[in-house]
């Protein structure tokens, strides 16, 4: 079975959980029977993929891959495209404007440099066109059975490689409009959404939370739509040390500082948590649209002090924050899985978590809570940090329950629904 | 001769309203949870289950005998909010055919941290047995039927009791039969009798479970695995939950139809009898000793203590508990000792169990908490507001006996 599968970057260039989900399932997928053509759009340069064979960074290379004599599983392939995921239409011309501006910089008269932003389009709607293009032209020269596409901006791609070459399709999606903007759905987003999954052979959610939504927002039939649970690549690292008793109690957030991941829900029940407890402090780990205005609601509520914002932190950086915390909150306002709470449970650390969330359908030894309770959420959190059997017993079994979630069995569904979906055709 | 020995077991908690790290009342229990659960059990199983055995035990005229204990805090609730089904258990009670047993008032783990008020909490449910039900209670058994020699030897104290009950588990019989009589280790005068295990779940737990190989379970089959214990026995103890008879087993599993069978078959066979525990004592010699040091209970395939203290927060919660025994009873104040005592059932215990919790399955049915972390933390809570309220009763006692300065 050879499968295209248009993803998303991998680590360490990640910006959420679409390029940890990705990577996870490729290296799961690795050791099944399957091959898969990995398409994305920037070059990777990283120690991490082992898995995969770099090819040079020119657009649109098409190098066999031979890695010691065996073909491996896993081809990558990088088309020159300035797309992210969760690209917003501001984010993306920012993201546009920094480029031409580098170019400026670097510039002088450099014509063939891969350079950037030669071919880039201005505004992401027909970026994603373009590269939709770019991946049609791509997926004519190769050979596969069916395409995996992974969340929005790689549907027009996926769609338009479907019509050319005849093959099926299956729509894996990881985050909706609704989940990132509430009910103020930017309709052109949702349209491609909904484009994505009438055209689909089958549908992949990666939780019941989010299939429910398929079916509900987007109008789909559920015998369309199948449940795959994220898992997490795990081991973090050695044992935590025993619960620091010395220093300050610490509390962490991490993820995009952004309406979807509820910081505000974070900074008011740290506050009511202050109100009891004087001497804890909580972190914010991550960036995003509303790290500004966290910063502001923080200081407004009087707690500047006692809240840190450390920014974008990555591999060891986390790992070293990891250490420290005492407890994990994710209060998400509409949280499709959550990988967060499972690495920090990896990482010896308990976890509440919003009942709004799909990864709350696959943990039970972690604290949950609707996202908008700030006062159960206080409760919750000065529970833990008051009795430390609770969050001892909570972090043994959670850490068991988290390590038994594993990509091996994502990837063995979605290879299920590959079977399904070529029996079918 | 084969003597069935019928007991069942009454209880229900005080449970916990939802009690955050804010809230400062005195308030802890649900009061409109706990009545409409014991209306709803009432209605399912107490009235159905209590008419029934009525029923049998005037039909057979006196041949059918069986026993109950019923805790303290469940008579508290029926006279509160079921007394129909306080009615009923007077009216069995004055058949002459009923014994009432002991144990702890509150349904508590006493026996493991306090021994003084384990005895306290024994003596107040004998005088509540007495009251209602005008017995006085000769056999105990002790909550979980958690048992040991040291629990043996505190029953033994009081002289009050002829025998105890226990668990037949196999590691406690080692080989022997349970059904015997026997004395308790190191108690020569206090008799005791094991539950046969095999045959009081095959009606508690496998009665309606299809994959049984003996699925269904008549009245006609049981009667005959009793016939079986004649010549190898003495009695069959038959020891359960009484929520077997329509909660645990509902109705339309046969349960009822089953039980209302049940005495007939027996007593086809002219060996056959009905025998309540005190009966089955002065009836018959003991066999042996049986000597019991680690504690065991009729809980779960483990028959230990792990269901309410086998994970930290248990126990650190039952540790947290009992260290306030000094004092809440220095307080002297009914109100705070009260809520200590009724903080003491198992029950707040066995809800923070993790054993069964990524199973989810009996443990989860009857616990009204989301998960064990979120009863173990209510429960803290409530005992932070207890061990503050007894503090401060203690600081307004101090001040008020400290006479007044007098400026000179």
């Amino acid at each position: 079975m050879k499968v295209l599968m248009l993803g998303w970057e991998f680590p360490p260039f990640i910006s959420g959980g679409l390029g940890t989900a990705c990577y996870g399932l490729t290296r799961a997928m690795s050791c099944l029977d399957v091959e898969i053509i990995f398409v994305l759009p920037k070059v990777v340069d990283s120690a991490y993929t082992t898995h995969v064979k770099l090819l040079s960074p020119t657009p649109i290379d098409a190098e066999p891959a031979v890695a010691q004599g065996r073909r491996a599983a896993v081809t990558l392939r990088h088309i020159d495209s300035p797309l992210k995921p969760y690209c917003t239409v501001s984010s993306y011309e920012k993201h546009i404007e920094q480029i031409h501006a580098w170019n400026q910089d670097f510039a002088g008269g450099r014509e063939h440099d891969t350079g950037f932003g030669g071919d880039y389009a201005g505004d992401m709607y027909s970026e994603v066109q373009r590269y939709a293009d770019l991946v049609t032209e791509l997926a004519s020269g190769e050979q596969f059975d069916l395409i995996h596409a992974h969340d929005w901006m790689t549907y027009p791609a996926a769609m338009a490689a479907a019509d050319m070459s005849g093959k099926p399709l299956v729509a894996h999606i990881h985050s909706t409009e609704f989940d990132r903007s509430g009910e103020n759905v930017n309709q052109a987003i949702y349209d491609i959404e909904r484009a994505g999954f009438y055209r689909a052979d089958r549908i992949i959610a990666v939780s019941h939370f989010t299939r429910n939504i398929v079916l509900n927002r987007y109008a789909v039939t559920g015998d369309k739509v199948e449940v795959a649970h994220n898992g997490v690549d795990n081991n973090g690292g050695l044992f935590a040390a025993s619960c620091s008793a010395a220093t300050a109690k610490t509390v962490l957030f991490l993820g995009r500082i952004t309406m979807q991941k509820g910081p505000e829900y974070f900074l008011m029940a740290a506050k009511k948590v202050l109100e009891v407890l004087g001497d804890v402090r909580f972190i914010m780990v991550g960036s995003g649209d509303m790290l500004n205005r966290s910063i502001e609601l923080a200081a407004g509520l009087g707690i500047g002090g006692r809240v840190s914002f450390t920014g974008f932190l990555r591999g060891r950086q986390v790992e070293d924050i990891y250490r420290m915390a005492d407890l994990c909150v994710m209060p998400s306002v509409s949280e499709p899985f959550g990988i967060v709470p499972l690495e920090a449970l990896c990482n010896d650390i308990p976890v509440i978590i919003s009942k709004q969330s799909g990864v709350s359908e696959v943990i039970r030894h972690a604290l949950k809570v609707d996202f908008w309770d700030v006062d159960e959420m206080a409760n919750k959190i000065i529970g833990v940090l008051r009795h430390r059997p609770l969050q001892v017993t909570l972090r043994n079994y959670g850490n068991c329950e988290a390590r038994k979630l594993r990509w091996a069995d994502t990837a063995r569904k979605c290879v299920q629904v590959y079977r399904q979906v070529l029996a079918g055709s | 001769m084969a003597s069935v020995c019928f007991y069942f077991q009454v209880h229900q908690p005080l449970r916990l309203r939802h009690y955050t790290v804010f809230d400062q009342g005195d308030r802890y229990f649900d009061d409109e949870k706990n009545a409409a659960i014991c209306r709803k059990v009432a209605n399912k199983c107490y009235l159905p289950a209590n008419r029934l055995m009525l029923d049998l035990i005037r039909r057979f005229n006196g041949r059918f005998r069986i026993a109950y204990s019923i805790t303290g805090v469940a008579l508290e609730q029926f006279e509160a909010y079921a007394p129909e089904v306080m009615s009923t258990f007077e009216a069995l009670a004055r058949t002459g055919c009923v014994e009432f047993l002991a144990e702890t008032y509150y349904h508590s783990l006493s026996s493991l941290y306090c021994r003084n008020e384990f005895l306290q909490q024994v003596q107040s449910q004998i005088e509540a047995v007495e009251y209602y039900f005008g017995q006085k209670p000769r056999i105990f058994r002790n909550t979980e039927l958690i048992y040991n020699n040291d629990i043996a030897a505190a029953v033994h104290s009081t002289g009050a009791f002829d025998a105890i009950l226990a668990e037949g588990a196999d590691h406690v019989l080692n080989g022997s039969s349970p059904n015997f009589v026997y004395r308790a280790g190191g108690c020569d005068n206090l008799r005791l009798l094991l539950k046969n295990y095999s045959l009081s779940d095959d009606i508690a737990f496998r009665f309606s479970d299809r994959n049984w190989s003996q699925w269904p379970l008549t009245a006609e089959k049981f009667a005959r695995w009793i016939d079986a214990v004649n010549g190898n026995g003495n009695v069959v103890n038959l020891f359960m939950d009484y929520e077997t008879f329509g909660e645990h087993q509902w109705a339309d599993t046969g349960i009822f139809s089953f039980l209302r069978h049940l005495p007939e078959k027996v007593l086809e066979h002219p060996d056959n009898d009905f025998k309540t525990p005190g009966e089955v004592v002065g009836a018959y010699e003991p066999a042996g000793t049986i000597d019991v040091p680690h504690l065991t209970s009729w809980a779960d395939t483990e028959r230990d203590l792990s269901a309410w203290l086998g994970n930290p927060m248990q126990s650190n919660a039952a540790y947290e508990l009992y260290r306030l025994e000094k004092q809440v009873k220095a307080c002297t104040d009914e109100g705070i000792l009260s809520d200590w005592r009724r903080l003491q059932t198992s029950d707040h215990f066995y809800y923070m169990c993790t054993k069964y919790f990524a199973d989810g399955d009996v443990h989860k049915y009857f616990n009204p908490y989301d998960s064990p972390y979120d009863s173990y933390m209510n429960f803290m809570n409530v005992l932070g507001n207890l061990s503050r309220r007894c503090s401060q009763s203690l600081r307004s006692a101090a001040n008020a006996a400290e006479p007044a300065a007098i400026p000179a």
